[in-house]
């Protein structure tokens, strides 16, 4: 059985996949990869369904060692990444031998990154998800985020369906920023709120405060005004939720956010924007901007379409190239005019 | 009846408002139609999760297979038939307590305010069922109504640090359990050996919204009994229905 071990553990590097759906009627937060987009093309490039568990690493990455021969990529925010100290590529399929190492630096853009590896990792299923939910201590690595010495071992896949080595669009990788205009859908405790309140949340720029962790992003900025209080009756909350306290700075709910709440909501963060959210980290400075329900869906489809037909593409290629038994990739690491290249050969029957 | 008011939240959610109040014939209604979608879900493949909580029902779907409005007008649908839906009785989970000493440090307090023995509290505390509103704020936490004016305490000044799983707790006018170990401030009258939440177990949690939960006094000797037994799965929760009732709507 193949598997990675954490030589270091880096600062806040858990196992998550595309979350755990069904429970919240019991309390069970979701969880799941914060930036859900980064995670999908990281399993793409690996040839995994797009929702399969990876690892996610915060703001300092972990080094990596892999114990087996490994197809894996890196996507997110970017950590600079390096196999046994070379510089490699981001949002590309890549491999590594049996004893090399993975590093990663400081993100130069964004927060968040994530190590994809062809098969995904073989760890429990809890409640249908393999994600981690760190306060509850269950799913992903024995519940707890990874230490260093942990060997986490990935599931074998059929030699058959070795990925091929693919690479993101350009167009398709997201560019993270320092300060951003996040779209929001208002509501749905608009009426609570007095009109200047809603004024200032759309005009005024806000900043994310260092209480900043999975379960939700607290703001510095200007205050939103109520119209009566802040309190309503305890109801269901989703993520995205930009909830808005008696002290009147917006605090938005991410992956491991509670089921349910009782302050005043007054917009939701959309789908499509979540995944840059995700990637701010403390001091960097959010806009918000108002946009209709059809525009946000519209911008969820085409998002959608555009990741449908890649995969398409991805599985087309892994098919033709290695849909044979005996199909084999050899790695060469080449000099040419005193610089490195990778070059893959991957050959048919 | 109210008609329903339907309230996007974020661009996959829907918050369905079924009242304004908390109370018995609201949940009902909340019951009533989360019931006919189950019965009814393959005609709503798009619908992820349903959460009912005191006076709505937030529903999580998939944008991209259905529009919002047409979404809402299938749901608008299914609110012709809560009326005449018949719901089956709802289920009372008994939940053994051992109340006092250590596992409960704060009945005397709770008896004390309210001018009352210890014995009284234990009594007027297990002489309801309580109403399971919804689930929230950690794994298979139930929001209860129904807890008598008469034992209302409010909460400690300093809450503790940690209260271990299972404990059993009164803040104001509410009463409740705590699935997990967690800081909190409520005044703990006893505690229950079941396991509330269990991830490793099917179902993860006892409870469901809906169903009542009726307390029942135990013995230390019992709740070690109970609690070893539940440990290897050995233990069987009883369980019984409304009495003779069918919750009509």
């Amino acid at each position: 059985m193949s598997s990675i071990l954490v030589v270091n553990a880096g600062l806040l590097t858990t196992l998550q996949d595309g979350g755990r759906w069904g429970y919240q009627q019991f309390g069970i937060p979701v969880a799941g990869a914060m930036d859900r987009y980064g995670l999908e093309l990281g399993n793409l490039l690996v040839g995994n369904s797009r929702h399969e568990v990876g690892l996610e690493f915060t703001y300092i990455g972990p080094t990596i060692k892999f114990l087996d021969k490994t197809s894996f990529a890196i996507t997110g925010g970017d950590f600079q990444p390096q196999l046994n100290d070379k510089k490699v590529k981001m949002y590309q399929t890549l491999y590594a031998n049996k004893g090399d190492i993975l590093k990663f630096s400081n993100p130069i853009k964004g927060c968040r990154g994530y190590l994809t590896v062809a098969g995904g990792f073989d760890v429990e299923v809890v409640m249908g998800s393999k994600s981690t939910y760190l306060r509850g201590g269950f799913g992903g690595f024995k519940g707890r985020k990874l230490k260093e010495g942990d060997i986490i071992p990935i599931q074998q896949i059929p030699l058959n369906q070795k990925p091929t080595t693919k690479i993101i669009p350009v167009d398709m990788i997201p560019q993270y920023e320092n300060s951003k205009t996040i779209r929001v859908i208002l509501g749905p405790e608009l009426d609570r709120f007095h009109k200047k309140g809603i004024e200032t949340f759309l005009k005024e720029t806000y900043k994310l405060s260092n209480q900043w962790d999975r379960m939700g992003y607290r703001l510095e900025g200007e205050k939103i005004q109520h119209l009566d209080g802040a309190d309503i009756i305890s109801g269901g909350i989703n993520l995205g939720a930009i909830q808005v306290p008696g002290d009147g700075k917006p605090i938005i709910m991410m992956a491991d956010h509670q089921t349910t709440g009782g302050y005043t909501k007054i917009a939701n963060v959309i789908s499509v924007d979540l995944p840059y959210l995700a990637q701010m980290k403390p001091g960097d400075e959010i806009n918000f901007k108002s946009v209709s329900l059809e525009e946000a869906h519209q911008l969820l489809r085409k998002q959608e379409t555009k990741i449908v037909d890649l995969q398409n593409r991805f599985n087309e290629k892994d098919r033709v190239i290695s849909g044979s038994a005996n199909a084999s990739m050899r790695i060469f690491n080449i000099t040419v005019k005193g610089k490195e290249y990778q070059v893959i050969v991957e050959e048919r029957e | 009846m109210d008609e329903l008011k339907f309230i996007p939240t974020g661009d996959n959610g829907i918050i369905i408002e079924v009242g304004k109040e908390i109370n018995k014939e609201t949940n009902k209604k909340i019951r009533a139609l989360i019931y006919c979608l189950q019965n009814e879900e393959v005609n709503f493949a798009e619908i992820i999760e349903m959460i009912p909580t005191y006076t709505t029902i937030m529903l999580i779907y998939d944008p991209t297979i259905i529009k919002y409005k047409d979404l809402v007008a299938k749901l608008s649908k299914i609110e012709e038939k809560i009326e005449e839906t018949i719901l089956p009785p709802a289920k009372v989970v008994h939940v053994p307590v051992v109340y006092g000493g250590a596992y409960g440090p704060d009945l005397l307090n709770v008896a004390k305010h309210n001018q009352l023995t210890e014995k009284e509290v234990i009594q007027l505390h297990c002489s309801n069922q309580y109403l399971i509103y919804m689930l929230g704020f950690t794994p298979g936490f139930p929001y209860l109504g129904g807890m008598k004016e008469k034992i209302a305490t409010p909460r400690l000044e300093i809450p503790r640090q940690t209260i271990p799983a299972g404990s059993v707790g009164i803040a104001g006018n509410q009463t409740g359990i705590y699935p997990i170990d967690s800081p909190g401030g409520w005044q703990l009258i006893g505690r229950t050996p079941l396991k509330l939440f269990d991830p490793e177990r099917s179902p993860v949690v006892l409870f469901q919204a809906g169903d009542y939960i009726q307390f029942e006094p135990i013995t230390e000797e019992e709740y070690k009994r109970i609690e070893g037994a539940s440990r290897v799965g050995e233990y069987q929760v009883k369980e019984s229905l409304m009495e003779g009732r069918v919750n009509h709507v």
